[in-house]
């Protein structure tokens, strides 16, 4: 197999360019989606029996949980390949995860708590599903951190792609946690063997905004990357050449 | 003639004959989280009515809280001083496995800081009033939780290398990935206290400590490497 296809990403000029030019339709595809799984989520989709209207609340929390997770994955592979590879641009699209993930993991936190209150009676349980999802937001917190204490840029690089990938033991945590411990949270209902356990007419909007929370993300991650490779290479004689010319300028 | 795999050995026994030497000739370094871990534990009753019924409820979060602070504590320096004279530059030129050099220099941190705890610690249980039958699985349930929680500060200690005021940071990297050891050693010495037997939660905590000594040395020999360079 050829895996030239591949290689190109590791070129900031190619990598600059392709993020430039698929950052806006990603953008695009996830305001389509949003708007279409807003609509269908809160006007087409029925009136829960038990929940009455507060459960549509999970089109925006249930995409965001799942992005939170997704991120720190995408996360970890990023900065593996550039630790493993020396890629530069591996490790700027792991810079370009974490804020992302941080926001999508303080999203699912406060639209579960605003969720909580109503069905549980209360705003915050201290349960494994929900603590192990804090955690995971601490998480984000200290790659952050860590990569903003040290000054030298490979290095900040690689000490946190090391800290990426000793995180990544958290995501079977919270993944499981409510099959492992018996939980106040409820078992996914979309994502399960045997197919979602809700009617179609709850479940389709509720995958479309699952598409567009992820289209959102790649959008926003090729964006930020795209920002941290011309900071990184400014300077660099490509940069001048691109931005010469005037419609590749950002 | 020595073998690659026993020099290997004797540099990682030298280091922790070297390291132990030099702690015992400054006590103040050791003994500093052992006297936190006591006045944390001793905090905690402090702040809640005196009851002894509230106290044998409290014991268990004391006892870890107080562990994983003093744990902490100590972390800081577990690298500082050797990454700043050149000692740890040594030891990568030296030719021995650098992952063995430093699973040595974090055994130093553990006989330095997890063996007294797990000593004190059973007294301190006593006092909240733990049964003195509860004390030898308290002693084993700190012993596995403390080599879990040197194995993965040595992580934290190698990323917070060289970077100014770590020592914030460092809790903030640990203190999440050391959740686990909280949560099944808290509920080791709940069990304990109540008079149940806690072996489940005991396994778990021998599971976790060998999965820490398997996988964590050699993360933390790649932190250290990175931060040298």
């Amino acid at each position: 197999m050829n895996w030239v296809w591949l290689h190109r990403f590791g070129s900031p000029p190619y990598f600059y360019r392709f993020a430039g030019r698929w950052a806006p339709w990603l953008l695009g595809i996830a305001v389509v989606l949003l708007l279409v799984g807003l609509y269908g989520g809160l006007v087409v989709a029925p009136v829960d029996y038990y929940q009455s209207d507060v459960y549509r609340i999970i089109f925006v929390h249930v995409p965001a949980s799942y992005l939170a997770l997704m991120t720190y994955v995408w996360m970890a592979i990023a900065a593996a390949v550039g630790l493993i590879w020396r890629i530069k641009v591996a490790h700027a699209v792991a810079a370009a995860c974490a804020p992302a993930g941080a926001s999508f993991t303080a999203v699912s936190l406060a639209t579960g708590m605003i969720w909580g209150h109503p069905t549980w009676g209360t705003y915050w349980a201290w349960d494994p599903r929900l603590v192990s999802q804090l955690f995971v937001l601490f998480f984000f917190l200290g790659y952050i951190g860590l990569r903003g204490a040290i000054e030298d840029r490979d290095r900040a690089d690689r000490s946190s792609a090391v800290l990426a990938i000793v995180g990544i033991v958290n995501v079977p945590i919270v993944h499981y946690s409510v099959y492992w411990w018996n939980s106040l949270h409820q078992l996914p209902t979309l994502m399960r063997s045997g197919g979602p356990k809700m009617p179609m007419s709850m479940a389709w909007p509720l995958l479309v905004m699952l598409g567009a929370y992820t289209f959102y993300f790649f959008a926003i991650m090729l964006m930020r990357a795209r920002a941290e490779v011309l900071r990184r290479e400014r300077g660099g004689a490509w940069l001048r050449e691109v931005l010469a010319t005037p419609e590749a300028r950002p | 003639m020595n073998t690659p795999r026993n020099s290997a050995v004797a540099a990682a026994t030298a280091i922790l004959q070297r390291d132990l030497l030099l702690a015992f000739r400054k006590p103040g370094e050791w003994l500093q989280p052992l006297a936190f871990f006591v006045l944390v534990a001793v905090l905690f009753p402090l702040a809640v009515t005196p009851e002894m019924a509230l106290f044998r409820q409290l014991a268990p979060a004391a006892l870890w809280v107080s562990l994983l602070l003093a744990s902490l504590l100590a972390l800081e320096f577990l690298f500082r001083e050797d990454a700043r004279d050149g000692t740890l530059e040594q030891y990568v030129l030296s030719g021995q496995p650098f992952t063995a050099l430093l699973l040595a220099k974090t055994a130093t941190h553990w006989l330095l800081t997890g063996l007294p705890l797990s000593l004190v610690g059973p007294v301190a249980a006593i006092s909240l009033g733990a049964p003195l039958a509860a004390v030898p699985g308290i002693f084993l349930a700190l012993l596995l939780g403390s080599v879990t929680l040197s194995l993965l500060g040595s992580i934290g200690a190698g990323l917070t290398l060289g970077v100014r005021r770590g020592g914030a940071l460092l809790s903030l990297l640990v203190l999440p990935i050391t959740v686990p050891v909280l949560v099944f050693g808290a509920k080791a010495t709940v069990m304990l206290i109540a008079g149940d037997g806690a072996a489940d939660a005991l396994y778990l905590l021998a599971a976790m400590s060998v999965l820490a000594l398997t996988l964590a040395p050699l993360a933390a020999a790649a932190a250290v490497r990175i931060s040298l360079e």
